[in-house]
Formats: C-alpha cells, structure tokens, sequence
C-alpha cells in the first residue's frame, strides 16, 4: 500500500546523522576544502563504522523482513538517508570516510566469501575510467593476462577517488580485447604490489577534501583468484550488465549526495531569508509572492523531488525489485538539479554567494560532480530513454 | 512503514479506472473536448464504481468504508490520463462532500449527507476562484456578512464546475478576513449562474462564472458552524487533487509522445534515435514520476491525518511547473503536428497550464 511518510526509524536515522554532520562535518569542511590531499584525520571517528551501510559478510546485506509480503527495512534506504545528512554536512569529507569506496561496493556486490574474508575489511577504490574512456567504459584498454597463478595486469587509469587513502583497487580490465565487453573484468589490486603505481593527485573544482589520482599498472602482477566473478568469457555480455548492476545501487546514492548538497545551501538561503524577516508561506498563492520567496518554494518543491526518485529506488533495491531505470532516473534529476540549486541559492544570496567566507559557494562546486561521476546526467538520460523507448544501443546512440 | 507500490486493493481501483478511461474516454476525448460535452453515460459509468457514497458513513446512509487521499489520488491520475475534464467532473460530488464530511457540523451532515449517499447523481460543486488578477485563495474578495440569524453573500466566482446542473454549493467568502464555507441552495435568488465559461482548457467540462448578490442565507449553513471550517485543510485536499490530475496529463502526454517518437521517421530513422528527442523523452518520464510521488506524499500526509500544508503547497507547485513543461515537450517531439488539434498533445497543452493556475477544482 503506497505510504510515503517518512516511518519514524528513519527520521530519528536522520537526525542522529544530521548532528554527526554538524558536529564533525561541517566544522572542518572549509579547512579541508583549502587543505587539499590532505587526509581530515578527523574521519578516523568513522573508521569501523557502518556509515555507507556496506555489509561486511554477504547474508548481513539482505533486507530485514518486517513481515509476510510486507515492505522490508532495508539498508539501501537507510543508506541513502545517511549519505544525504552527511553530504549537508559536507560531500568531499563523506567520499573520504574510511572503508567505505566505491570499490567496497563492487566487493560487497559480488565477491565470494573467501574474497570477502581477504578484502572485507580494507579501504577499497574504484578505477574504471581511463584517459581514453570515460562515458563509453566498454572502451577501456588496461590488459589483464594469465600468467601461471598470477594475473599481469598493464594500463592506466585516471580519476580514482579515494587513490590515495585506499587499502586496494578494483581495477577494470579486459582479458581479451576481441571479445568487447565481455572481456571486460574486475580485479582486487592491492596498495604495495609491485608495478602498481600512484601517479599523482588531480586539482579539482570542489570536494578538494576527496583525493582524486591517477595509477599506472606496469607489468601489475597479482593472485588468480583476486578477479572479481567469474574468469569465463562468454558470447553475451551479462558479465558486463552484471558489473554496470553495482551501479543501481551508486548511483542512488550519488543522487543522495547531490540532494545533501542541495539541501545545505537551501537551509542556510532559508536562515538568512528568516534573518531579514521575508516569511515563508506555504498557503498563499506563490505567484503573488516575491521572486525570491517563489524561487525558494520551486527549488524546496524539486528538492523534495530528488529525495522521493532516490528514496524509491532505494526502497526497490531493498525489496528485491529490479531498479535499474529508477537508478538512473534518481541520479539524472538530482545531479541536474542539484547542481542549479546550488547556483542557484548563490545568486540569490548576492555578495554572500560569491565569498569564500561562506560554504554557499564551495557546495556550488562540490555538488557539479554528481552530475557527472557514476555515468553523466547524459549517460543517465540515454539508459532512461533506451529503456522507455525499448532501443538499444544501436537504435538509440 | 514506507512503501513506493501498490497493494493489491489500489491495485484493483487503478485498473478499473483505467479500464473505464480506455472504453469511453480515450478514443472520444478529442471529440468530447472539441463539443464541450461530457456523455452521460460516461458520469454515470463512473459513478457507479461508488466512491463517493463509499466515504458517507453507514450512520448517513453511505457504506462507511472511510476515506482515502491516496486512492484517490491513485484515481484521479487515471481520469485525468483520459481527459482532464472527465477527471474534474467524475470526482465533483466529492468536492462537495468531502468538507461537508470532514469540517460540517452534525445537522449539516444529516440533511446533506444522506442526498449523496442515495442518489450518486446528486450535484454540489464549489465556488473558490475569483476572475480577478492577483487573486489568492487565502485572501478572497467575496465576503460574508454577518446579519441577524444570516449571512449575507457577495463576490464574484470563477471556474465553478456543473453550476448550472448542481443542486448545493460550496461557497468560499471570507468573513471579517476570515476564510469560510457557505452552504447556498440553487434555489436561492442571491445565487446566479452566468453563461458557460469558455477557457484556454477544460474544454470537456461544464464551467460557469457565479454571482452572489446579497446572497443571504441562515446562518447554521456557514460550515462548521459559528467557528467556521478549516479553510487550510481544504485547500490541501484540493492541491493534492490538482497535483494528481497535473500528473495524469503530464502522463498523458509523456506517452504518446514516447509512443510517436518511435514510429515517426525522418532522415531514415524514427525521430527517437536522435538525443535531442530521446532526453525529452527521458525527461518527460521521470518527471511525471516525480510528480506521481510528490502527489502521494502529500497524501499519504493526509491519509495519516498529519498537517500537509507544506506537502501539498510544493506537490501543486512542482505540478503546476512541470505539467507545463511535460505537456510543452509533447507539442514539440511531434512538431508541427502536435499543431494539428487530431493529435491530443495540443490539448494536453492547453489543460497543462490550468495545474498552476486552477484552485479547489477536486479534491482527494
Ligand atoms: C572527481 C572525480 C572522481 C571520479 N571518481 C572515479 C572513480 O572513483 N572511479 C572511476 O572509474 N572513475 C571516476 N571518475 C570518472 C568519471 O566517472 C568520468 O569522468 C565520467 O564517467 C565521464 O567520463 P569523461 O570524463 O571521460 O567524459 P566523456 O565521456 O568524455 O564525456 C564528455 C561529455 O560528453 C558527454 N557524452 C559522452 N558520451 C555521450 C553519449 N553517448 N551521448 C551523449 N553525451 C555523451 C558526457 O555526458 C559529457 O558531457 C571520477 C571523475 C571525477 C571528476
């Protein structure tokens, strides 16, 4: 039966989270926004804690039954709910928490307990992208051969978050070029293997805090049985859709960063709108109110928006409901919209928009990411549009 | 606890909605609209799902199965996916019920209530807008005088729906600054119906400007009596409606859009292989999807029996926005034939831009 109320876990989820983020976040964003690569030693806090709401053993992961046929309490929906508290409190610091990468993800998808038990506990990246493949990852060129025991891994990849601080990458990597995306598999590199090099550190627009670099694998050999899934080419590619599904369960999340994002600079626009007396009416005709004041309520309204596209999303992970056109519909509106809002709250707060005095100008930045990591709002636009079009890739570039 | 699908009861009414909208209304909407007539039979089609003698308790005569904002959001999306009108005219009575039910003092119940849980043709609308630039329901123009044992009406209303054909209405004025309800009979010499309106939409659906000269009625039919009626609650059942009628539109167009996208070609393939047509298409999609749950919010609110003032304000004004927008793409992924009134997505357009506009036209 639909019921949209927030249920009362998650509200007291959220602000137990929410004071998290103002008492450990916020406090330091600035400083580490100027301070860039260097690590916010206070995320040691969360170090073992289940921020990202990653399960550490497989079976943790399934959704709690609340119930026969009922809707489950799930950790996709209270993940979600956490990352957009911490990302009010700030996004580059919530990309640096320990434990808790992209890669974890990718881990904790498809890993086999023995894996599990081996790279459970580290700190894992992700590195897909490649100077030459960005959008079009069933592109890329980084080789992996078999080697007796051993997987020789050589190529370059660029834009890793977290390739600083990591414990271990998951490497992208195709095992036989001719085969396309099918060859396309991933790897568990682990920090200190020879011929696995940290290149340098990219300079970036906003979440400075998040260290962004760039790895060359030189004759990069590691243990056969680090490859993620299976090692078999096969004819189709549901190898490749099986590794692209981690993505349904990113990318709501990085919706919910943007929504986050979108929401601190709402609030402190709301404080300095209530600071100088301009009322907030929820029932008076809005075409009669100040440009300011209809502006306000139009970016509440698509907040609003952003966080129900991510919420159902996430709910139909939790349920076991395929989500991969909801994924993709939640992060192509809030990365957009999340990224105007945050324009948006600067022109309106005039001199205090454009000063670094304020954090208004620094979530501007921060938030222009999440429109374009995990798969642009382009790339989401396409997946959308292919599936309610029923195209494929050849009928619909 | 939270929940994004439907349970199996939702499930059913949807369906049936949907059902009764592909039979009578889909094919017909443009004919409809291009008349300016509702068939009959359509009405009573719809009417005989029940729903409004469904929320009358059996006290009244009705069959006592509660209320719910959310099926009824559920329902008005599907009419207004046929047509905008139908959805209005189809949920009427329970715009009148519904404050009736909710905010009316006991004897007002009994002596109204019964009429509409016996006949479900029984006609009451509502008079809320007022044809005047810069008009706002929270601040209305027509007021109620207090007289003796009676009120005494004046104002003009605007997009009253079925005035000519209803028996009870709803009339909102406001009395020393405050918002009421009046209950007026048809009969009433203060009461006058003008001409059918004819508006940019809402071609279907009979709409009529009404006049209030010296209205004077006893002053038991303020509703809710001497205290009045919460005036805010109204408007957020009527904003949550209006939300739910904007997605259906928006949906409406969405779709066929979608569906002309792939089967027109030019330069060798369907128009929906080119990006500049699919992302509207994309668009158009997840944004009648955030409408559809912007509306459900809001009404789960009120299904909760939770304030939704705020809910419900941000559900009408996302919908207001983007029905516009959604039904504006429609137009333009058929081009100069989304021109041509044959093709529905010009209505779409024209009915887009009442969501922003329109006020208590339904209520959920
Ligand atoms: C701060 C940061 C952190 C990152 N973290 C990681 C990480 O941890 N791991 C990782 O693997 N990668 C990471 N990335 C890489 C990121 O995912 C890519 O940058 C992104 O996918 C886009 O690729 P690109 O930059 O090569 O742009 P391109 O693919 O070259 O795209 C350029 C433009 O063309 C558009 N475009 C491309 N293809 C199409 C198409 N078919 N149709 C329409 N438009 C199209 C894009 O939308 C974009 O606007 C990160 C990037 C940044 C900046």
């Amino acid at each position: 039966m639909i019921n949209l109320e927030t249920p009362e876990y998650l509200a007291n989820l959220r602000s137990s989270m929410n004071n998290l983020a103002k008492g450990v976040l916020r406090p330091v964003a600035r400083k580490y926004d100027e301070a860039e690569h260097e690590y916010p030693k206070e995320l040691d806090l969360f170090r073992g804690m289940q921020i990202m709401g990653r399960p550490k053993k497989k079976k943790e992961g399934a959704a709690n039954d609340s119930g026969n046929g009922k809707p489950k309490k799930g950790i996709n929906l209270s993940t979600v709910a956490t990352i957009e508290e911490m990302c009010w409190g700030d996004a580059g610091l919530l990309l640096s928490i320990p434990n808790a990468g992209l890669g974890n993800a990718a881990i904790a998808a498809v890993a086999t307990d023995e894996q599990l038990e081996r790279f459970g506990g580290k700190w894992a990246a992700m590195a897909i992208t490649e100077p030459g493949s960005g959008s079009d990852s069933g592109s890329i060129t980084t080789t992996a051969v078999l080697d007796g025991d051993e997987w020789v891994l050589n190529g370059e990849k660029i834009f890793v978050t977290c390739a600083d601080r990591c414990d271990a990458v998951v490497v992208w990597a195709t095992v036989d070029r001719k085969a396309g995306k099918s060859g396309i598999k991933s790897f568990i590199v682990e920090k200190g293997t020879p011929g696995f090099r940290l290149e340098h550190l990219e300079h970036k627009l906003g979440i400075r805090a998040s260290d962004t670099g760039t790895f060359v694998l030189d004759n990069c050999r590691i243990p056969k049985n680090n490859i993620l899934g299976s090692a078999e080419v096969k004819q189709d590619t549901e190898g490749f859709k099986g590794v692209m599904k981690t993505f349904d369960n990113t990318r709501p999340m990085v919706a919910s960063m943007a929504t986050g994002i979108a929401r601190a600079a709402l609030d402190f626009l709301r404080e300095k709108m209530e600071e100088s007396g301009i009322p907030l009416d929820y029932e008076k005709n809005p075409e009669n109110a100040s440009a300011l004041q209809k502006e306000f309520h139009m970016m509440e309204a698509q907040l609003e928006a952003m966080r129900l596209l991510v919420w159902r999303a996430a709910w139909m992970a939790d349920n076991e409901e395929f989500n991969n056109v909801e994924a993709s519909m939640a992060k192509a509106k809030a990365g957009r919209c999340g990224t105007l809002i945050t324009q948006k709250c600067c022109e309106l707060l005039g001199p205090l928009g454009f000063s670094r005095k304020e954090l208004a100008e620094k979530w501007m930045r921060d938030s222009k990411i999440m429109d374009i990591f995990e798969g642009t709002g382009q790339i989401q636009h396409l997946i959308i549009a292919r599936n309610v079009l029923e195209m494929s890739s050849k009928e619909l570039k | 606890m939270i929940c994004f699908s439907l349970s199996e009861e939702q499930t059913v009414m949807k369906e049936t909605a949907a059902k009764l909208i592909q039979n009578c209304i889909r094919d017909n909407a443009h004919e409809m609209d291009e008349k300016g007539h509702i068939p009959a039979e359509y009405l009573t089609k719809f009417y005989e799902l029940g729903t409004v003698p469904s929320m009358i308790p059996e006290e009244y005569g009705g069959y006592g199965m509660g209320h719910s904002p959310v099926m009824n959001s559920i329902i008005l999306e599907e009419l207004a996916f046929g047509d905008m009108g139908f959805a209005i005219a189809s949920t009427l009575p329970a715009l009148f019920v519904l404050p009736v039910l909710e905010m009316g003092t006991d004897q007002q119940k009994e002596r109204l209530l019964p009429l509409f849980a016996q006949n479900p043709q029984e006609c009451g609308t509502l008079g809320l807008n007022e044809p005047r630039f810069r008009y706002d329901p929270m601040e209305l123009q027509s007021s109620a005088v207090r007289k003796n044992g009676s009120y005494v009406l004046n104002g003009e209303k605007c997009f009253v729906p079925m005035a000519q054909s209803a028996k009870h209405f709803l009339i909102a004025a406001a009395e020393e600054g405050k918002n009421g309800l009046y209950i007026v009979d048809r009969e009433n010499p203060g009461l006058s119906v003008d001409e059918r309106e004819k508006n940019l939409g809402l071609g279907t659906l009979e709409n009529y400007r009404v006049r209030l000269e010296n209205c004077e009625i006893p002053a038991e039919d303020k509703l809710g009596g001497e205290a009045g009626c919460d005036f805010g609650r109204l408007l957020q059942y009527t904003r949550t409606a209006l939300a739910a009628i904007g997605t259906g539109v928006a949906r409406a167009s969405y779709e066929y859009a979608r569906n002309y996208a792939r089967e027109r070609i030019q330069f060798g393939e369907p128009i929906a292989s080119r990006q500049s047509i699919s992302f509207m298409i994309a668009e158009m999609a997840y944004e009648v999807d955030a409408m559809r749950l912007m509306t459900w919010k809001s009404a789960s609110a009120l299904e909760a029996g939770k304030d939704a003032k705020r809910d419900s304000y941000l559900a009408k004004i996302y919908a207001g926005e983007m029905a516009m927008k959604i039904t504006d793409y429609g137009v333009q992924v058929l081009g100069g034939h989304g021109y041509i009134r044959e093709h529905p997505v010009e209505r779409y357009y024209r009915n887009g831009r009442g969501i922003a506009i329109l006020e208590g036209m339904a209520a959920v």
